[in-house]
């Protein structure tokens, strides 16, 4: 993550509590020990996870034209239909999917925050192949739903029939 | 168990016992997780919020992750009593304002509590007085082994543990430890704490009162990366470095009582004073003199006072403890009257009563 004030990494994470709502501070070492330092500090105005991780992707997005820019803002996640600039905006993703269908987006979001790009510790025993699989029903119940708000009843069937398969293949 | 009984009791966490207890308050660590076929939270319809409690109650409640779990309906509780659990750090505050079907479980012991539709699905705590990382850590991954076992958890090959908010993805863990530093803080050297923690990413947090205004000497310190690092790394990396601030907070206590000992016990004794005599008394000021009579307490000052007792006046001097205790709602004026009728009447106890009467 780097420095609101400045390029460097923050190394220095401070909740303001005076004043109004409390607010996330990511500084590096200077900017941390003059902010501490001065009575008062002068907090900034983008305070929250949410502005911060707004901020990053802002960074990010340096380099490339508003066209570029626009269609990663309108790009949708097939399984629950967020937009990129819905996440944006909000800062919570919309589905486990999303990791898949923003991984260009997020790549660097992520890697900006942790300074890492790979999970290392615990994972659980069963596959993460049947992960995927099961986050497919998050689409097919959205289909199923928009079948029977169009009266596509049939289709909402076999929908439903598809979903209630995967649901009770055993989780083992 | 029954809410109401909360009321008479103090958590595990607020025993004040386990290593450094005069200065660590409690360890705790949190994992974040998601059911594989739900959306998160945010983008996920009320019916899915049904689901997902259901799903989820029924792993934790085949799971047996203890013997004495109390489980509660958020959604169809009153505003007060999820403001109690909030006051004992049994759900967070974003869980107690949130709209629609959302629980959580409690072990009678108030060791853990498992948040049911948070900011992700599934948010595992587990809590214990003192400084005692490892022992939590042991007993997390367990809880959390055993819900897996019946669940789907979202999870990618390459980014470990999916989360609503990228902030938390990989371990899904937060590991945090809450300090009482007042001598940092009269001494104004609680920014050698934030030096002590440049080097590697932690983040300190002060702890909020009644409205958001830092109740002073408490501090939280915990991880603010949870990707790329095992669960161990970043459990040991918190490990490690709250050694370093007690032993500036010890020194700092050292120094006050070299340099004066006369104006610390000034300074303890009318805030102890104060708080067995005032008629009304502020959220603000009550935390703020207990603080140093904790520290008083810590250091020999106020014999007939154990930790213990501290801690639970901590937790039951706020606004929903109050208004339960009393069994009404009380504005904030009224609120101040009971809250210092209330420290007049366990501070003024015979010598040994409040012990006595616990047993
Ligand atoms: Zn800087
Ligand atoms: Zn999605």
């Amino acid at each position: 993550m780097k420095c609101q004030q400045c390029e460097r990494p923050a190394t220095f994470h401070i909740t303001e509590l005076t004043g109004g709502k409390p607010q996330e501070l990511h500084l590096c070492e200077e900017h941390a020990r003059h902010y501490l330092t001065t009575t008062g500090g002068e907090p900034s105005g983008s305070g929250g996870m949410a502005a911060a991780l707004a901020q990053q992707v802002q960074q990010m997005a340096i380099g490339q034209t508003a066209e570029e820019l626009a269609h990663l803002d309108q790009q949708a996640c097939p399984v629950c239909g967020i937009t990129f600039y819905e996440f944006r905006s909000q800062g919570r993703l919309g589905c486990p999917h999303d990791y898949v269908a923003f991984t260009k987006q997020l790549e660097p979001l992520i890697y900006n925050v942790h300074g890492e790009s790979e999970h290392v510790g615990k994972r659980p025993r069963r596959s993460s192949g049947s992960s995927e699989e099961r986050t497919q029903l998050i689409r097919l119940r959205r289909e199923m739903r928009e079948a029977v708000e169009n009266e596509l009843y049939e289709k909402a069937s076999e929908l439903r029939d598809q979903i209630r398969r995967i649901e009770t293949e055993q989780v083992a | 168990m029954e809410i109401k009984e909360l009321t008479q009791t103090s958590g595990e966490w607020l025993r004040g016992d386990g290593p450094e207890a005069d200065i660590v308050i409690s360890s705790r660590v949190r994992l974040a997780r998601n059911l594989a076929e739900f959306p998160f939270i945010r983008r996920a319809t009320p019916q899915d919020r049904v689901q997902i409690e259901r799903i989820l109650r029924d792993a934790i409640i085949h799971s047996q992750v203890s013997n004495s779990l109390l489980y509660i309906a958020l959604d169809e509780l009153e505003a007060v009593d999820r403001q109690l659990l909030v006051e004992r750090h049994l759900i967070s505050r974003e869980h107690a304002e949130a709209q629609g079907r959302r629980a959580v479980a409690i072990d009678k012991a108030e060791k853990f509590s498992l948040m049911i539709n948070e900011e992700d699905h599934l948010r595992i705590q587990v809590m214990q007085s003192g400084f005692n990382l490892q022992s939590v850590w042991q007993q997390i991954t367990a809880i959390d082994d055993a819900i897996e076992q019946r669940v789907t958890y979202a999870f990618h090959e390459r980014l470990g543990y999916l989360t609503a908010c990228p902030t938390n993805v990989g371990t899904g863990l937060r590991v945090s430890v809450m300090l009482h530093l007042p001598a940092l803080v009269i001494t104004r050297q609680i920014e050698k704490v934030f030096r002590s923690l440049q080097k590697i990413s932690l983040a300190v947090r002060g702890l909020f009162g009644e409205g958001s205004q830092a109740m002073g000497d408490f501090y939280q310190i915990s991880n603010q990366i949870t990707l790329g690092r095992g669960e161990d790394e970043l459990v040991q990396q918190v490990n490690d470095i709250v050694p370093v601030i007690i032993d500036y907070e010890r020194q700092a206590r050292q120094f006050l009582i070299k340099e004066s000992q006369e104006n610390l016990h000034d300074r303890v004794s009318r805030a102890y004073g104060i708080l067995r005599t005032a008629q009304t008394i502020s959220s603000e000021e009550t935390m703020h003199l207990l603080s140093s009579v904790r520290m008083g307490v810590n250091l020999g000052l106020i014999p007939k006072l154990q930790i213990a007792d501290i801690n639970e006046l901590f937790i039951h001097t706020q606004p929903a403890h109050l208004q339960k205790r009393t069994g009404g709602e009380l504005d904030s004026a009224d609120r101040n009257i009971e809250r210092a009728r209330y420290l007049r009447q366990y501070l003024n106890r015979e010598e040994g009563a409040n012990r006595a009467e616990k047993n």
